[in-house]
């Protein structure tokens, strides 16, 4: 009974959490890794096109909240995101051809990329902070856990108590479909092989006729829907403040390296590792010790290897030794 | 018109515009803006030396800037009585025990063969040194924070003169870069890009965190200033007639006196690097920094040392950073780790560096000064763009309310705008690289 209990509580603060912020970390890093494999740069901007996206998820929200349109148990965001959707795809096409193309012809060196990336992360930033201002913002209706603590405790009868939100749920559910949906259309569709072909060897991919303005403006359609749905759901599970997502930017950048850049089954991994050892890692064990250790073994103190505000350092210590030990990432991505 | 002339003109358009925000604002506004501006002067040095001369992309300046801020705090402020007998030397004896933990682990990787022992010899080594760090660690650190928390409740400063605290500063920032250029560079560049990154929100979380360093987020204020106090100098009766003869009004003259004294100090320290960093650069060392930089497969070639040579320029950078990271918390007066944000501290810096002109010493310094008052400007240029555009709505339309609210946040979308447009239509930027 206690191993279960144990089991329990392990699985109310540890997994369930840690699955669903690994989830959402896993779609940001693909737009990165993304991003990395085609166009050969770092996306200093990715967290502000998070924000971007998901603002105006928020905003299309609250219009609809206000004229009353809800999906019962579900949140409304869900309603609004293919416009926020359809923001991110037309606020990042104007960046790419605004600015990036430039570039683009005169084939610049990746860092001033990079550079340029910052100089859009700062316009973006302004952007958002602009329209919705810096504080947090609250989105979330619908019902709130999908199990809450106390029905599983009346269902089971056990100690502990495991809720699963609704949001979490919805995370994991909507991040299977979308990396379904990517793999089949990067391995089996025509564009998706073009992609993956301009991915390995831009030269032979354009000898071959692949035309190179179309596989890009698909990549930056690709990006703006993960980051604005990986967005969504971050706002949904946590809350929305612009600067929160430009943290973001760290832990989605250790995912793509770790599972190793350029490489999408990487930055899944890559995500989920990141995501387990920040959760593990600042978790007080005290709850789940109490009930696997024997009696007199009892720990006095939290159990907690290293306090929450250190997540950051978490994901930053698996990203140095990742980098020691195997430069290219778990699974190899690409070096420039 | 040559350079000369044409940096004349760049340095004029600056001191024009500093004297004309004096005659629309405030002299002591000027004085404010040109201080931290020196400043922004200093950290753009650091920068460009390791960009413009090694094309190396670090992202992590605000890190460095916080050493130095530490630095001061460390240096500067009075021992707490009794912190060190209660706690210090407990905190001493683990944060030993922590590195020499990992000096074993690194040991017994490098001196024994691979295999299944090897692991679980690191493994046990790295489990029981956490271990042992923390059962030393803990009590230690929660006697030093019972001490008066209101007030201290850490450890304390060496009580030495602030202005030692520069240097140290440089110290331990260049301590910082080294152990993150040995793990990061050499690999690809934007692995450095990361890792700067990274260091620098640990380097903050540490300091906002761990109380008893440096009082974390409860701010550790009245730092000893090298400047004499404005109300001493009100109560000087040399001072009085001084200002009495120039007909000056004392408490104003006493404010502007402190921050004249300030920008010397700040004139003085950039010159000294200024001066040192002209040296190297035109020395067979910065020949060879832009040979690496821009052949670095040729340089190799020639024999040069690409690694090691990038390693002492990133931490000489970031020496830089971590100096004027002291002189700004010296200037405050107060370490206030909630403050530190990368937008501010890390791309601010950036947008200097590019917007003077990359490569160029006398261009890192003009950004420096350029950008910075733009900073400070653009909030109340903004507020008045803003009251402009709104002048025709009614008062309390909903538009002219977010708008007018919303007047503070352009200072992002300005620096962005900026940073974008000079490197489209001017690459090298203001002064460009000879």
């Amino acid at each position: 009974m206690d191993l279960l209990n144990a089991l329990v509580a392990l699985s109310n603060f540890v997994l369930i959490p840690a699955i669903a912020y690994g989830s959402q970390l896993a779609l940001g890093a693909l737009g990165v890794t993304l991003i990395y494999g085609i166009l050969r740069f770092s996306n200093f901007a990715h967290g502000d096109t998070m924000a971007f996206g998901t603002m105006v998820t928020v905003l299309f929200t609250w219009w609809f909240q206000s004229k009353g349109i809800t999906i019962g148990p579900l949140p409304t965001a869900l309603l609004a995101l293919p416009f926020g959707i359809m923001g991110c795809i037309i606020l990042i096409l104007a960046t790419d051809r605004i600015i990036y193309r430039f570039y683009r012809v005169q084939k610049a060196k990746p860092v001033i990329f990079v550079i340029v990336s910052l100089g859009v992360m700062f316009i973006m930033n302004g952007i958002v902070r602009f329209v919705i201002g810096p504080n947090d913002q609250r989105f979330l209706d619908g019902e709130r856990f999908i199990i809450s603590v106390r029905n599983f405790k009346a269902l089971t009868g056990l100690q502990e108590g495991l809720a699963i939100k609704t949001t979490q749920g919805l995370t994991v559910i909507t991040a299977i479909i979308v990396v379904g949906v990517l793999f089949y259309f990067l391995n089996h569709t025509r564009t998706g092989k073009s992609m993956r072909a301009y991915s390995d060897n831009e030269d032979l991919a354009l000898l071959s006729g692949i035309n190179p303005d179309k596989v890009v403006i698909i990549t930056w359609l690709i990006v703006a829907t993960l980051a604005t749905i990986a967005g969504v759901l971050y706002g949904l599970d946590k809350s929305f403040k612009p600067f929160t997502y430009f943290q973001l930017l760290l832990p989605i950048f250790a995912a793509a390296i770790v599972g190793g850049l350029g490489n999408p089954i990487g930055a899944i991994a890559g995500g989920f590792t990141i995501a387990f050892s920040e959760v593990t890692i600042t978790y007080a064990w005290k709850k789940v010790a109490i009930y696997v250790l024997p009696e007199g073994l009892k720990p006095d103190g939290l159990v907690q290897l290293l306090s929450t505000d250190y997540k950051f350092a978490v994901s930053f210590a698996i990203l140095l030794i990742v980098l020691l030990f195997k430069p290219t990432g778990l699974f190899s991505g690409k070096s420039v | 018109m040559t350079g000369k002339q044409r940096n004349i003109i760049y340095f004029g358009f600056v001191i024009v515009l500093m004297l004309a925000t004096g005659i629309f604002t405030s002299w002591n506004s000027v004085l404010f803006i040109i201080n931290f501006g020196l400043i922004s002067a200093v950290m753009a040095l650091g920068v460009n030396l390791q960009w413009g001369f090694a094309g190396l992309f670090n992202v992590g300046i605000m890190g460095f800037v916080a050493l130095g801020g530490l630095a001061t705090v460390l240096v500067a402020m009075p021992p707490t009585q009794g912190a060190w007998t209660a706690g210090g030397l407990g905190i001493l004896t683990a944060l030993l025990m922590g590195a020499a933990t990992v000096a074993f682990a690194v040991l017994a990787y490098t001196r024994l063969t691979l295999g299944k022992l090897r692991t679980l010899i690191i493994m046990g080594i790295l489990i029981s040194g956490f271990v042992f760090y923390r059962v030393v660690f803990d009590p230690a650190v929660d006697a030093v924070e019972a001490i008066n928390p209101s007030l201290e409740g850490y450890l304390g400063g060496l009580n030495l003169p602030v202005l030692i605290a520069w240097p140290i500063g440089g110290i331990f920032a260049a301590g910082a870069a080294w152990l993150i250029g040995k793990t990061a560079l050499g690999l690809r560049s934007d692995y450095l890009a990361i890792a700067t990154l990274g260091i620098a929100e640990i380097i903050i979380a540490i300091i906002k965190n761990e109380d008893w360093l440096a009082r974390g987020v409860k701010n550790v204020s009245g730092l000893p200033r090298p400047a004499p106090y404005e109300v001493d100098l009100q109560n000087d009766l040399g001072f009085i007639q001084m200002t009495g003869k120039l007909g000056i009004d004392p408490i104003l003259a006493s404010t502007l006196f402190v921050k004249l004294v300030y920008a010397i100090l700040f004139i003085a320290v950039l010159a000294i690097l200024f001066v040192l960093l002209q040296r190297a650069v035109n020395s067979p060392w910065g020949r060879m920094m832009r040979a690496i930089r821009d052949n670095e497969v040729a340089a190799e070639a020639m024999g040069k040392n690409v690694t090691a040579r990038h390693l002492q320029v990133f931490v000489l950078g970031s020496a830089i950073c971590g100096i004027a990271g002291a002189m700004m918390t010296t200037l405050d007066g107060q370490l206030t780790p909630g403050t530190y944000q990368p937008l501010r501290f890390t791309f601010l810096i950036w947008v200097m560096v590019i917007v003077g002109g990359s490569g160029n010493n006398l261009g890192a310094v003009l950004g420096g000064l350029l950008i910075w008052w733009l900073w400070v400007m653009v909030e109340p240029l903004g507020l008045g763009v803003m009251k402009f555009i709104t002048s025709g709505m009614t008062e309390g339309y909903w538009l002219k309310k977010h708008l007018m609210e919303s007047a503070a946040h352009m200072r992002l979308f300005t620096m962005g705008l900026v940073l974008l447009l000079v490197l489209r239509f001017s690459p090298n930027g203001l002064i460009p690289e000879k």
